[in-house]
């Protein structure tokens, strides 16, 4: 069987999912966010890099390396925020972010 | 090999430059860098906004035609920056006297600016992304910004969760747009779409959604809203000032851009979901606000239904629709940053007050602030003969006249209920038992508050620069 470019869009919509489920459905640990935060963002480069590939154009690939150097960026952010938040409250269980409602 | 044409984003480059220059500044003055890093923030935005008006208004093209200038940019830009400069003007008195005055406040509006201004620009899905992040990545650092405090932290990191899910789907809808067009440029992109003349493929229109799950998110539209109250509500109140006012001006400048050039041929596919949308912002905005206790999360409340009234211009899709929706962004940001200098101004012995009942008895212990805010609220609420009505005017002649009468039905109802929340403040202040009242206002307050408010209540004596600006700037997307 050839792999074609369905089975790559395939594989990157179903990391998409994982990583929009692993945001919504995940109670335990914001860590485990900033995972799924980043699966999502490799689901896009799959996708960017397989269209690049079978186009014969390398904008794609361009952009995928933009991608990559904002993740960490984003990352970096994150993880700073969530050590803040740590040192004020002792805890990162995603239930116990619950200061504000209504 | 050529070198792309730079001068054409002079003003970007300065504010990089600058942004970086104030860093090393604030770095190497070591203590009391705040207030000098202030101001010369605050000049170089103000520079910035010159090089802007001093580039002209012509449409031109650099960067491998990644960027792009034009009148309609430089009118968002223009706006976004007025913002910028108010909220840090606003901010200096505040953070000093809650002990947040670090420096990197206003480098971090700098860069938030930046990055709106590149948002503006963006001519291709590459340097729309980027632009989304340098501000999105500001932002999140802006709304943790006082560290020690559990809310403002908290805020920081449910704007972060959500934000970067956001990001996550608008690049899901870049790739798959990128991937059935074959280019990642606005104008590519619109030729695509042009040849196949309102019946664009599946996975191109999969991307679209996408696109605009992401783009609704930074604009704090419905059903991409729940980060807007909490984030409002927790962070430092001069940062929910710039969070008001100008991200969601980059983020509509990049709504119509998006939605006009690349898929400008492809209206009846986009339309119903924005239709939706803002329905759906109008309706929440008007009822989720009536319950509420703080005045910041009823100012989210509020600015969610003040998307959606801006995106009924959008929703129209036409010339017309697009001038309503400069109008109308330009006359909520000064009615925003009026309220907001208010807001600021709410304080008592014992520190700032964020309660709607402080607010009783306002009438006859400070008049002229009730006065004003009075004002604003009328101007809110959308009743003539002040600019918040004619805002509301224009988008909602722009929907009659191309057909989507429901739309304009559902927005005046919606306004009306809204209405009421906004006369509720105005009946608390005048109306209800005096309470402690507020320490007077200092001047610069005092100075934003009582401009906006004139800008507010004397608008229709001499709208024509305003009007005939953003008709100028909304014809260049129709070319």
């Amino acid at each position: 069987m050839e792999i074609g470019l369905a089975h790559y869009l395939s594989v990157s919509a179903i990391l998409l999912t994982l990583g929009i489920f692993g945001i919504f459905l995940n109670r335990k640990n914001v860590i485990v966010i900033l995972m799924s935060v980043e699966l999502m963002l490799l689901a896009v480069n799959i996708n960017l890099v397989a269209f690049s590939s079978f186009l014969h154009d390398m904008v794609g690939q361009v952009f995928a390396l933009f991608v990559l150097t904002v993740a960490a960026g984003e990352a970096a952010i994150g993880l700073a925020i969530l050590v803040v938040y740590f040192r004020n409250r002792g805890t990162i269980a995603v239930e116990d972010i619950h200061h504000m409602k209504g | 090999m050529v070198l792309p044409e730079f001068s054409i984003a002079l003003p970007e480059i300065f504010l990089a430059a600058a942004a970086l220059f104030l860093l090393m500044f604030g770095v190497f003055k070591g203590k009391d860098a705040t207030g000098p890093v202030s101001w010369l923030a605050v000049l170089s935005l103000i520079i910035t906004a010159f090089l802007v008006v001093l580039g002209g208004s012509d449409t031109q093209l650099t960067f491998s035609d990644l960027y792009r200038t034009d009148a309609f940019g430089n009118f968002m830009k223009i706006l976004a920056l007025g913002a910028s400069i108010l909220a840090i003007i606003m901010s200096m008195d505040f953070n000093k006297r809650e002990k947040m005055d670090r420096f990197e406040f206003p480098v971090l509006i700098v860069t938030a600016s930046l990055g709106m201004m590149v948002m503006i620009s963006a001519n291709d899905l590459m340097s729309l992304y980027m632009g989304i992040e340098l501000m999105s990545l500001s932002l999140y650092v802006t709304a943790a910004f006082r560290r020690d405090s559990v809310r403002s932290t908290e805020a920081g990191l449910k704007y972060f969760v959500l934000g970067a899910l956001s990001s996550g789907m608008l690049l899901y809808g870049c790739s798959l747009i990128y991937g059935f067009t074959g280019s990642t440029n606005f104008d590519a992109i619109a030729t695509v779409v042009a040849g196949e003349q309102g019946h664009i493929s599946l996975g191109l229109l999969v991307g679209i959604v996408f696109l605009i799950a992401g783009l609704a998110f930074k604009v704090s539209a419905v059903p991409f809203h729940m980060w807007t109250p909490d984030v409002y509500e927790g962070v430092p109140t001069p940062v929910t000032a710039f969070f008001a006012a100008a991200p969601k001006i980059a983020g509509m400048a990049l709504f119509m851009r998006t939605f006009l050039i690349p898929f400008g041929d492809a209206v009846g596919q986009w339309q119903q979901i924005i239709i939706f949308i803002s329905i759906a912002s109008m309706v929440l905005g008007a009822f989720a606000a009536i319950n509420q206790k703080n005045i910041k999360r009823l100012m989210a409340y509020s600015s969610i239904g003040h998307i959606g009234y801006a995106l009924v211009g959008l929703a129209a899709g036409t010339e017309e629709g697009v001038r309503g929706v400069l109008i109308y962004m330009s006359i909520y940001v000064v009615m925003n940053i009026g309220t907001f200098a208010i807001i600021l101004s709410m304080r008592q012995k014992d520190g700032m007050v964020e309660d709607i009942s402080e607010l009783a008895g306002l009438g006859k212990t400070r008049p002229v602030m009730a006065f004003l805010l009075m004002i604003f609220m009328f101007s809110l609420a959308g009743v003539p003969p002040l600019a918040g009505f004619f805002g509301k005017f224009y988008v909602f002649v722009a929907a009659i006249n191309s057909g989507l009468y429901a739309l304009a039905v559902i927005g005046l109802l919606a306004s009306v209920v809204g209405a009421f929340y906004y006369i509720r403040i105005i009946k608390i202040m005048y109306f209800d038992d005096e309470k402690e009242g507020f320490k007077p206002a200092n001047r610069t307050m005092t100075w934003i508050m009582g401009g906006a408010g004139i800008f507010t209540a004397l608008f229709f004596v001499y709208p024509a620069p305003l009007l005939s600006s953003a008709a100028a700037a909304a014809a260049v997307l129709f070319q």
